[in-house]
């Protein structure tokens, strides 16, 4: 059984329940009593708040609470406290909310927020990255010396600087000094927005002895409720946090959202639940986003294609909030240089303010930001230097033996981004890019990009796994983990199901989630879920194993030494008739004249990041990286040289993914990925007018892939093992989408020699270019 | 305030709905049949996806007032207990399902599709679920789902 279970394509659990509709996502609850909470939302960028007049929706028949930010004295944040529940003072963005309204339905709640009048007085706004970091910008928070932060991050008082990440390697002026070649670009990509199909809902109770209970639509039920428990001055212990299934994540799901909001507006109507859901245009406005970024690369490079010099600035555009983001900033920059060995480095990473909705979280978190510029980059320097870009890439790639930007030695135990390379150019016949089979007037162009993340968090991230048996010899996992989608569940089924030699569906892997039971997790993010919960599951695995095999020596009159777990039984190594099994010591072993030894089987494991240290805030020098996942895709475009209007023709990514546990999902996770790179790449933006207000708030304006978008896809799945992976696995959920963008603008440079630096990559632009070049 | 019927998996209902209600949240909220969920209310990303008189609609479109006296396939009907129907299997085989929250959607759409063409091509599957988005999968497993459950079909006649 166990040679087999290991990279199979179980079925993926729940799989019965999502396909008839029968599972409940917290869009789908009631909760007896409960109200529906609405906001009123500024609509301006940068406003102070002269007045609220709530009287009006106080008197409406069916409101139970009303709320504005003087009634909450309170800062949220994830790594910087920065974040009020309702706006204090001041409104940062347009979509902030300002109040919110409780009522016994949402039509009441909606007429009350009508009725809620605001008066602003309007502020200075800033809109542009490069205009906020600039010294004399208008300030998006005055008091950023005053906010509590996690102490890996540096707040700069009376600037826009969120926080700053130095990263120096080498000697920049020895290596710009040894460079043939100088070359110097900018790099742009907007906001973007997760579009998950539930959108953010939250439903929560205040109830006596300052408890709550809370249902959220969340990546990370601990993270709800440590964040929730520091912002509102409540005991972890009194807070229960139930998460059931999530209608997707993607990052925009972790950390802390509404959930502050409906605990508060509970509290102010008497208890009752109160429950809010975001439509799709709150969604867009008020719900953080993909945050932008602005790159400046200036590398230098020896004739003969080495790489000797990279200065590279980052400022990332994070909205009017930077919670999440300083740390976006702060991972992205320890990968800033992308999968090269570069001896010079000088990095500047800013997370800056301004006066727009914040950003977050997504899935890659800050590597598809950085590697537009990195991955564009390197076909801008191949082109100066007349090398093919597969061979610059091949001749600066990471390999064993090298140093990293913060020192890291790559090592046996890391993926190999060189064989990626190979496979997606040979799967796109990368040589072969002539258009003379092409109608006049198109043209073929073929594009490569590597990619690597490592996971972002911080060095003492831990989980934990209970695993117990039911009274037939089945056995429950409990973790707190959130499947809202990638399959892990299944694969840590797998893992299950090979370490006891027990068939993988008599594995229940524990669906809901809920702080009050089940064991620690820090987030579910930064694809460190199989890999830190495979881990734990394993050893609670071999605790398991141990306690079996302890009762069972007893009966079998064998030591422990002596037994093997095989077949749902415990058995003598040698004298394989003679068993018990799972059943019977599950609850106890009992003799045949009723005595009982044991008792009900309970097993744990945990894991925490091992061998992890803080970057060094001068020179960013340190081990920030549990693992990483290198890849590579290859794109073959077809475009007009005419108009710039263009097809994707294929894509080829591969990834090493160190060891497969279930094949089927790591291609769902990869296809899944890639069209969202692919969304990200040529049609997703979010666009604002010149006062700062959002023009694309809804699936009309802000477009995403649908099936009839896909290009042709072949995943590619390497695999060179993880020494302290699970199996050897390593994480490839984000992975994916990274790297999408610049391969296809690499394409398109191929093909009509056009360089695009400013994302999203549309005919529009190109036919820009084109008309520049003419 | 108006009287309708509705006969919803077979089932007959009668209610009084205002003028302004939606049939999702009719559907939702009223009779308690919360597999159709409500991604964006406009229309525009499939998730309320319901079968009305034979077409795939997107409920929340719909006025309640507007389908008196039709006959509603929602997911719900879809399965009797664990018995689920071909296509529902054909999602799971392929697994065409990731987080689940557009699948019901999907499902209809597919439905829908298959009963007027029960050998589709690739391009008329595209065409008949562009209006379903799924942000999880990257559609090709929900491509291959609906080519299997074809197949299927084809196979029983």
């Amino acid at each position: 059984m166990s040679d087999e279970m290991i990279g199979k394509s179980v079925k993926r659990i729940k799989a019965l329940e999502k396909v008839t509709g029968n599972a409940t996502f917290v869009h789908d609850m009631e909760v007896q009593g409960m109200l529906h909470a609405k906001m009123k939302l500024s609509p301006h960028a940068h406003a102070k708040i002269v007045n609220i007049d709530t009287s009006e929706a106080e008197k409406l028949p069916g409101v139970w609470s009303v709320l504005t930010g003087k009634d909450l004295p309170y800062k949220v944040g994830l790594y910087l406290v920065d974040k009020d529940i309702l706006a204090v003072n001041k409104v940062r963005y347009q979509g902030e909310p300002v109040a919110a309204v409780a009522a016994e339905t949402e039509e009441i709640a909606k007429e009350a927020i009508s009725l809620i009048d605001v008066e602003y007085e309007e502020l200075d706004y800033v809109l542009d990255v490069k205009e906020a970091a600039k010294e004399d910008a208008p300030l998006v928070h005055e008091d950023l010396d005053e906010l509590e932060s996690a102490p890996v991050f540096f707040p700069k008082a009376d600037t826009n600087i969120a926080h700053h990440t130095k990263i120096r390697k080498g000697d920049i002026d020895k290596g710009f000094e040894e460079a043939d070649y100088i070359i110097e670009n900018e790099f742009e990509l907007p906001m973007v927005d997760h579009t998950a199909m539930e959108t953010h809902t939250s439903i929560a109770q205040w109830k006596p002895g300052k408890k709550v209970q809370i249902w959220s639509s969340a990546q990370s039920p601990f993270a709800v409720r440590n964040l929730l428990a520091n912002g509102l001055h409540l005991n972890h212990e009194d807070i229960e946090v139930k998460v059931p299934y999530v209608g997707g994540g993607f990052g925009g799901k972790a950390g802390i959202h509404f959930e502050p909001l409906v605990t508060c507006l509970s509290r102010a109507s008497q208890g009752r639940p109160v429950k809010i859901v975001m439509s799709r245009m709150e969604e867009f406005n008020s719900v953080p986003v993909r945050q932008g970024l602005y790159s400046q690369l200036k590398t230098g490079v020896t004739k003969d294609g080495k790489i000797v010099a990279q200065e590279t600035e980052f400022l990332w555009d994070s909205g009017a909030n930077a919670d999440y983001g300083v740390n976006v900033t702060r991972a992205a920059a320890t990968a800033g240089a992308g999968p090269y060995e570069i001896d010079n480095v000088k990095l500047d990473s800013k997370t800056v303010y301004t006066n727009k909705i914040f950003g977050t979280a997504y899935r890659g978190f800050g590597h598809l930001e950085i590697l537009w510029a990195v991955e564009r980059q390197m076909d801008l320097v191949a082109e100066e230097l007349g090398i093919d870009p597969y061979e610059f890439r091949m001749k600066n790639a990471l390999r064993r033996g090298s140093v990293t930007i913060t020192g890291e030695h790559i090592g046996d135990s890391h993926g190999k981004v060189t064989e990626c390379l190979e496979a997606v150019a040979e799967e796109i016949d990368y040589e072969n890019r002539g258009s003379d089979d092409l109608p006049e007037g198109k043209k073929r162009g073929k594009g490569l990009a590597l990619l690597h993340k490592a996971p972002a968090m911080p060095t003492n991230t831990g989980t934990a796994a209970f695993l117990k048996f039911n009274e037939n010899g089945t056995v429950n996992l409990t973790l707190s983990l959130v499947d809202y989608g990638q399959g892990t569940y299944t694969a840590l089924a797998q893992i299950v199901s090979d370490q006891l030699d027990i068939p993988v569906d008599k594995v229940n892997v524990v669906w809901e989630q809920n702080t009050e039971t089940q064991p620690y997790d820090w987030q579910t993010v930064a694809s460190k879920g199989l890999f830190m919960s495979g881990n734990a599951t394993i050893k609670a695995c071999e605790d398991m194993a141990q306690q079996l095999k302890e009762v069972a020596a007893q009966p079998l009159r064998a030591s422990v030494e002596d037994l093997i777990i095989e077949d749902e039984k415990v058995k003598i190594r040698h004298h394989k008739d003679q068993y018990i099994t799972f059943k019977e010591l599950a609850m106890g072993y009992t003799y045949p004249n009723g005595n009982a030894i044991g008792g009900p089987l309970v097993a744990r494991g945990n894991y925490i990041a091992q061998g992890l240290s803080n970057i060094d805030p001068e020179t960013g020098q340190g081990h920030p990286a549990l693992d990483w996942t290198y890849g590579a895709h290859g794109i073959e475009v077809i475009v007009d040289e005419e108009t710039g209007e263009f097809e994707v023709v294929k894509i080829a990514s591969a990834f090493d993914a160190g060891k497969v546990i279930n094949e089927k999902n790591v291609i769902g996770q990869i296809q899944g990925g890639v069209i969202q790179g692919y969304g990200s790449a040529v049609m997703e933006h979010y666009q604002f007018s010149e006062d700062g207000r959002l023009l694309t708030n809804s699936f009309t304006d802000y477009k995403v892939p649908s099936i009839a978008d896909i290009p042709e896809l072949t995943p590619i799945i390497i695999e060179n093992a993880q020494e302290d992976g699970p199996y050897g696995a390593r994480g490839v959920a984000e992975h994916p989408m990274i790297s999408i963008p610049p391969a296809v603008a690499n394409a398109v440079q191929d093909a009509i020699g056009i360089r695009i630096k400013e994302m999203p990559v549309i005919p529009e632009k190109i036919f820009e270019l084109i008309e520049q070049e003419k | 305030m108006k009287t309708i019927n509705l006969t919803v998996n077979g089932r007959n209902f009668e209610l009084d709905v205002q003028d302004n209600e939606i049939l999702l949240d009719t559907l939702r909220k009223r009779l308690d049949f919360t597999g159709a969920k409500e991604g964006c209310g406009e229309g525009e990303c499939g998730a309320c996806t319901i079968i009305m008189d034979g077409e795939a609609v997107t409920s929340c479109l719909i006025l309640s007032v507007e389908a008196d006296g039709s006959e509603l396939e929602t997911i719900e009907g879809q399965s009797i207990g664990d018995d689920i129907s071909d296509i529902q299997e054909a999602f799971i085989e392929e697994n065409a399902i990731q987080c689940g929250f557009c699948t019901p959607g999907m499902v209809m759409s597919a439905k829908a599709l298959l009963d007027k063409n029960p050998d589709p091509t690739y391009e008329e599957i595209d065409i008949a679920l562009s209006g379903n988005i799924c942000r999880c999968t990257g559609y090709y497993s929900i491509r291959d789902a609906v080519k299997r459950a074809a197949e299927k079909r084809g196979g029983n006649k």
